[in-house]
């Protein structure tokens, strides 16, 4: 914790976990029909929620992100959320005006219920008889913890790539229960070119003999370990690997002339991999991937984009960055023409960046102006 | 980082516009109105149409640090170019669509005339007049006409269309647009501005263009 600033940081922080579903009436219902018992949903909650519950901000986290988004979990916690950038005392999303709520996705591997829990009905872990998920289920289970915390609407559901897609699902599934939507760095309906990427992922993971059919009791280090360097790179741009690694050698100055790391950015990734094994499951990597396949907001309009934001009344600020090429600025536009169509209340900005689609973590300062603006024309129309 | 040096927006920021034409283009709005701004700026005049006329609004504005100070006064803002993305905007989605001091500075601003009037029902276009006095005397002496309304030199000007009121007419003819109204500008610093209103083409700096491809103004107080 020693970069700890105690001016702007919310501190230290203590994760929560709710539960439900415990009652087949109060199971959560999912889109492949099936239900899910005994669920948990694994949150944490920074600021004060106003008598009148008006201040309250759900963030979304992304693909193999978790609840911890800002603050430390102790004295000696050496790094804080994932966000904590943009979330305390006076940053954008400013936690003395605001109660700024993050859970941990279902399917996900931090907390909340995902293939790694234990089934109720076999008292064995789920595994690959978990079911498969969509966005939409994830949001649905984030609405019972939204009761459970005794808010009515989200003054904003904010969320950078798959957590953009949830902030963009919670206003189809309950366009009454939210003011606005900040949709970074994301997409109302995933290319192909995402869905080669995952489909190769998750081929990684499960032609690793480790993997096992799901029935692992140590990770398959090699198959998930892939998964995420080929992820990692979409997420890097080509200037930003020129200007971060070059052709840089990474300890000799002559090539090796064998297969082993010669330069920084094998060595990064490596780096990147081998991390990732030691935080992420490799079954949730595959139901996570799989549920942002499925993700088409267009399918609630029959294939048609604008129709299926008609109902919407939230005001969007839309946000991508000039060198993502995961989620390209176009797919950005194609939302934000949908919801003009609708009339509804839209910011767009194309951010000038290097850093690819990384760059929602990265672009600070353009971004959280961005955001401090939107949220404050936001809660000035609820308390004025 | 901090974050707590900027303005406190939509509480301190001033409802007063400077320039005279912005001022003429805000009376005339009736009280909510769907408003489009091209080339919209930091947004201070979508702000007060907000304000004042309670008009939904939206800017359109390729800058991003202009993006960056309209998020801050809580203006809706698309962040787009004017020559090749206005298709974003469907059909009559707005009651006008605004075009301040930005018709000279775009690519092609006869494709742009077509797209105001297709996604608005009236334009309203606040026009720099190249052939007023002041530039046509220093075109007389050999150059391209640098003064207060025309303020950069020839070869880093934004306005790359220099044109004069009655060119405008004449483009508006040939695209069978309506001018509705005309309001010419007079600048501080203008040769004779008594004689704007009386010969606009030689004496009116600036000058408002109210256009259609209808027959009437469509309720505006003009």
């Amino acid at each position: 914790m020693e970069d700890m600033n105690p001016i702007n940081s919310v501190g230290i922080v203590t994760p929560q976990d709710f539960l439900f579903g415990a009652t087949g009436e109060d199971a959560l219902r999912l889109d492949c029909g099936k239900t899910l018992r005994d669920v948990t949903i694994r949150y944490e909650t920074y600021g004060i929620l106003s008598e009148k519950a008006d201040n309250a901000i759900l963030v979304e986290h992304a693909l193999t992100g978790d609840a911890h988004l800002a603050g430390y979990h102790s004295e000696t916690d050496k790094k804080p959320g994932w966000w904590d950038s943009m979330v305390g005392p006076g940053k954008p999303f400013d936690t003395n005006k605001y109660f700024i709520v993050c859970s941990n996705i279902i399917g996900g591997c931090s907390g909340s219920t995902g293939p790694r829990s234990v089934d109720p009905e076999t008292g064995r872990r789920y595994n690959m008889n978990f079911p498969v998920l969509t966005i939409a289920d994830m949001v649905r289970a984030q609405k019972h913890l939204m009761d459970h915390l005794g808010i009515r609407k989200w003054l904003a559901v904010a969320g950078g790539s798959m957590g953009g897609m949830l902030a963009i699902q919670w206003a189809i599934s309950y366009p009454d229960n939210l003011r606005s939507v900040i949709a970074i760095a994301t997409t109302s309906r995933i290319s192909p070119q995402s869905i080669a990427f995952n489909w190769v992922g998750r081929e990684a993971i499960m032609g690793d003999p480790g993997w096992n059919g799901g029935e692992y009791e140590e990770q398959p280090q090699r198959g998930l370990a892939i998964a995420r360097m080929l992820a990692h790179i979409t997420y890097l741009s080509d200037e930003s690997m020129r200007k971060k690694f070059g052709r840089n050698l990474q300890d000799s100055k002559d090539y090796s002339f064998n297969f082993h790391k010669d330069f920084e950015i094998e060595s990064y990734l490596d780096h990147q991999g081998t991390r990732f094994v030691e935080r992420f499951d490799a079954n949730s990597y595959l139901f996570i991937t799989r549920a942002i396949d499925y993700f088409d907001i267009a399918d609630y309009g029959d294939g048609d984009l604008t129709k299926a934001f008609s109902r919407i009344k939230a005001a969007f600020l839309v946000v991508s960055f000039s060198s993502d090429w995961l989620f390209p600025a176009y797919q950005s536009r194609e939302l934000v023409k949908a919801l003009l169509n609708n009339g509804l209340d839209t910011t767009y900005c194309n951010i000038e960046s290097s850093y690819g689609h990384d760059a929602f973590l990265l672009e600070t300062k353009s971004l959280g102006t961005l955001v401090s603006g939107f949220l404050t024309a936001r809660h000035l129309e609820v308390v004025s | 980082m901090t974050f707590s040096d900027r303005p406190t927006h939509l509480i301190n920021d001033e409802l007063s516009l400077h320039r005279r034409d912005l001022q003429t283009i805000q009376n005339m709005i009736p009280d909510g109105s769907r408003i489009l701004d091209l080339g919209c700026g930091s947004g201070r005049l979508l702000k007060v149409l907000k304000q004042t006329k309670h008009a939904s609004v939206t800017g359109v504005e390729r800058d991003q640090n202009k993006i960056l100070e309209c998020a801050t006064r809580g203006v809706p803002v698309i962040h787009t170019d004017l020559d090749t993305s206005l298709g974003l905007f469907s059909d009559h989605s707005y009651d006008y669509v605004i075009l301040s001091r930005t018709l000279q500075a775009v690519r092609r601003p006869d494709l742009l005339l077509e797209e105001m009037l297709r996604i608005g029902r009236c334009g309203i276009i606040s026009f720099m007049n190249f052939g007023h006095i002041n530039a046509r005397i220093q075109l007389v002496f050999g150059n391209m006409p640098v003064n207060r309304n025309l303020p950069r030199p020839w070869y880093d000007t934004p306005t790359i269309h220099p044109g004069t009121i009655s060119d405008l007419r004449n483009l508006c003819r040939t695209l069978n647009i309506r001018i509705l109204r005309e309001i010419p500008l007079s600048a501080e610093g203008d040769f004779l501005p008594g004689l704007a209103g009386v010969l606009p083409n030689l004496f009116a700096s600036n000058c408002i263009f109210i256009i259609s491809k209808g027959d009437h103004p469509e309720g505006l107080s003009v």
